[in-house]
């Protein structure tokens, strides 16, 4: 089953594309991270999937085939928005309640055994908790409702680094304790290291990389050489991206079982995550999707990491 | 690389029952509850006002009504009694207590989700968002026409001395039922614009997306529909009647009408002039001298002699009998485009949001 599938899906405003021709299938049973610069389209692919926006071409279909925003769509996805929105003005207990309420299914044992273990008292106002608390209450909300698909839109952007490992933690243990199937987006490439098993890439409202990891990290290397050799990989089939340091080249190229005789000086290793995110996103034309692939592209794209 | 071809399944929709809408009564109450204590403070504050000023001017009516119209004593109390006139520019007052129940309940329900973006919260749970918006503004909705409906009654109550038969011996200015800031807040359009109020509310909410620029928005909508519906659209309601009994020669037109219009024709049924000043000089020369001697202008007479040289005044006026119709004819189009608008507001949250 597919947890998203988006079939040539476009999201336009106004006269910008905020995403094109976004076709892509997400396994379920992942922990599938949406990484992308700033405005590269993750926001709008998320609201896609939760039908807070509506497509302007394509569709996307959730959990094996449901039209995004049907009642059973709603029903199997829990959404944390980006700053994890919350009635400041209510209080934990009624945050807890007001979910219940529209819901069909809400754990209040298991929301109120996290928030203690969390040191939420029921009775702060929701404005009145730390960002991370207020990231971990919308999570707990989220979980509580017994998904079959967690969606989180940059959780981790307002939180400090021991939350967000609190944070990633507690995603983790729901989804081995409950098979949750999640799909979280984030610019903090470091972060998901650890944790995304299923990467997607996004770049100026394109979908350039959709995959699982280990099959990524398996058919990519990075092969450094001489710097001054480095001009003949360019445009070449395969090669990602070619970066320089310290006056050697390091090109991350794409392996299709193939392989190509290196010159002498030149050597493979193999390739990390962020170094594979970070050389697609600094090619944005770069794709390791079937499509029309143009040629090199000098620009490169910023990465906050 | 997995499965980047999609087969182009796309499930109907696998029915799953729907959250109950009686759950969205505490999630209204729950979120609401401050600003309906506000109006209900509010309008406690405004009835307790007219309570008191009603109950002076009940008592002072009473008084003047019941005393012996020839002792010394009653001249006074009748004076004191049409001296309390004033309140009823309270009316125009009153005029602006639904806009700002509208606005201050309408305005910020769908404003403030989309200001502070906890509309990503409440219609991303199974509740749905079209479902979550109709019952909300529905509860809210009823509840505010019925408070305004309930403040109404009091404000019937209070004018009843105005409007009573016989009030004319105490010679008050003819108050019309039909007068703007009169109408307006009895019977059933008080309620009315209310609802109208917060339907505009709503709607610019949902379109303008911040609460108080929204606010603003309604206050100024609605001010210009009650201006407009009270000055242009009232008066049509029903086609006036129309009486050839000379204005001014007493009211055979009955007291407390409104929208009166004479205008003079000529025999041939042209029209002529509206009155004796636009009268042709030929005309009133001729009726100037012989007939009246007093040479103050005394209409009654003058126009008698318009009448005797061919002339036909015809007036035209809504009597104060139609006070009832012209109440339902008035809720009805309030109700119906509040309704349109609420169902507007629906709709677009159900087509485009973020």
């Amino acid at each position: 089953m597919n947890v998203i599938e988006a079939s040539e899906l476009g999201k336009r405003y106004g006269s910008t594309w905020a995403l094109r021709e976004c076709t892509l299938a997400i396994p379920d049973g992942h922990v599938a991270a949406l990484v992308g610069p700033n405005g590269a389209g993750k926001t709008t692919l998320l609201n896609l999937a939760v039908s807070l926006t509506d497509p302007t071409v394509g569709s996307v279909a959730v959990l094996g085939g449901l039209p995004a925003g049907s009642p059973a769509a709603l029903d199997g996805i829990a959404f944390v928005a980006q700053d994890a929105p919350l009635y400041k003005n209510l209080s934990v207990a009624d945050m807890l309640h007001l979910t219940r309420n529209l819901n069909r299914h809400f754990d209040q044992g298991y929301a109120e055994t996290r928030l203690e273990e969390l040191d939420i008292p029921l009775s702060r106002r929701a404005g009145k908790l730390s960002g991370g608390q207020q990231a971990q209450l919308a999570l707990t909300l989220a979980l509580a409702r017994r998904p079959r698909l967690l969606v989180l839109d940059e959780p981790m952007a307002m939180l400090d680094p021991l939350a967000r490992h609190d944070f990633m933690a507690r995603v983790m243990t729901a989804m081995a304790e409950d098979g949750v199937s999640v799909v979280l987006s984030s610019h903090v490439l470091a972060e998901l290291e650890r944790v995304a098993d299923y990467l997607i890439l996004v770049s100026r409202g394109r979908v350039q990389v959709a995959a699982d990891v280990d099959d990524l990290l398996a058919h990519h290397c990075v092969v450094t050489g001489p710097a001054a050799e480095a001009e003949r990989f360019r445009g070449r089939p395969g090669v990602v991206h070619a970066g320089y340091d310290r006056g050697r080249a390091h090109v991350l190229v794409k392996t299709n079982g193939s392989t190509n005789p290196l010159g002498p000086g030149w050597e493979t290793r193999p390739v990390s995550l962020e170094e594979l995110a970070l050389g697609y996103l600094r090619d944005p034309v770069a794709a390791a999707l079937p499509g029309p692939t143009r040629g090199p592209n000098d620009e490169s794209s910023e990465v906050t990491r | 690389m997995t499965a980047l071809t999609l087969p182009a399944r796309m499930k109907q929709n696998t029915r799953v029952g729907s959250v109950p809408w009686r759950r969205m009564a505490w999630v209204t109450w729950r979120q609401h509850r401050v600003s309906l204590a506000g109006v209900a403070a509010f309008l406690s504050m405004v009835a307790m006002y007219v309570w008191i000023a009603g109950l002076q001017l009940h008592r002072a009516y009473a008084a003047a009504t019941t005393c012996n119209p020839s002792s010394p004593a009653c001249a006074d109390l009748v004076t004191s009694f049409n001296n309390m006139n004033h309140v009823l520019i309270g009316g125009y007052v009153l005029q602006i207590v639904p806009a700002l129940v509208g606005a201050f309940v309408g305005a910020p329900v769908l404003a403030r989700e989309l200001e502070t973006g906890t509309f990503r919260y409440a219609w991303t749970q199974a509740f749905g968002r079209w479902r979550w918006t109709l019952a909300k503004l529905t509860a809210l909705g009823v509840i505010v026409t019925a408070a305004a409906g309930a403040i109404s009654l009091l404000f019937s109550w209070y004018y009843e001395p105005y409007l009573a038969t016989g009030n004319q011996s105490l010679s008050v200015s003819d108050a019309s039922p039909l007068a703007p800031g009169l109408f307006d807040l009895r019977g059933v359009s008080f309620a009315a614009w209310t609802l109208m109020a917060f339907s505009i509310g709503v709607l610019a909410g949902v379109l303008i997306r911040r609460v108080v620029p929204a606010i603003v928005a309604t206050l100024a909508a609605y001010t210009g529909l009650v201006l407009a519906a009270g000055n242009l659209l009232r008066q049509h309601y029903l086609a006036p009647l129309l009486t050839t009994t000379l204005s001014g020669a007493g009211s055979a037109n009955g007291p407390g009408s409104a929208f009166v219009l004479s205008q003079w024709f000529t025999r041939g049924g042209r029209f002529a002039f509206y009155n004796w000043r636009d009268a042709p000089r030929s005309l009133i020369q001729a009726c100037a001298s012989p007939p009246t001697g007093g040479g103050k202008s005394a209409p009654v007479s003058l126009y008698q002699c318009f009448v005797q040289h061919g002339y036909t005044q015809l007036t035209r006026y809504q009597p104060a009998s139609r006070f009832w119709p012209f109440q339902w004819i008035e809720g009805g189009w309030l109700l119906a485009l509040s309704i349109l608008l609420i169902a507007i507001t629906v709709w677009l949250v159900r087509r485009r949001v973020a």
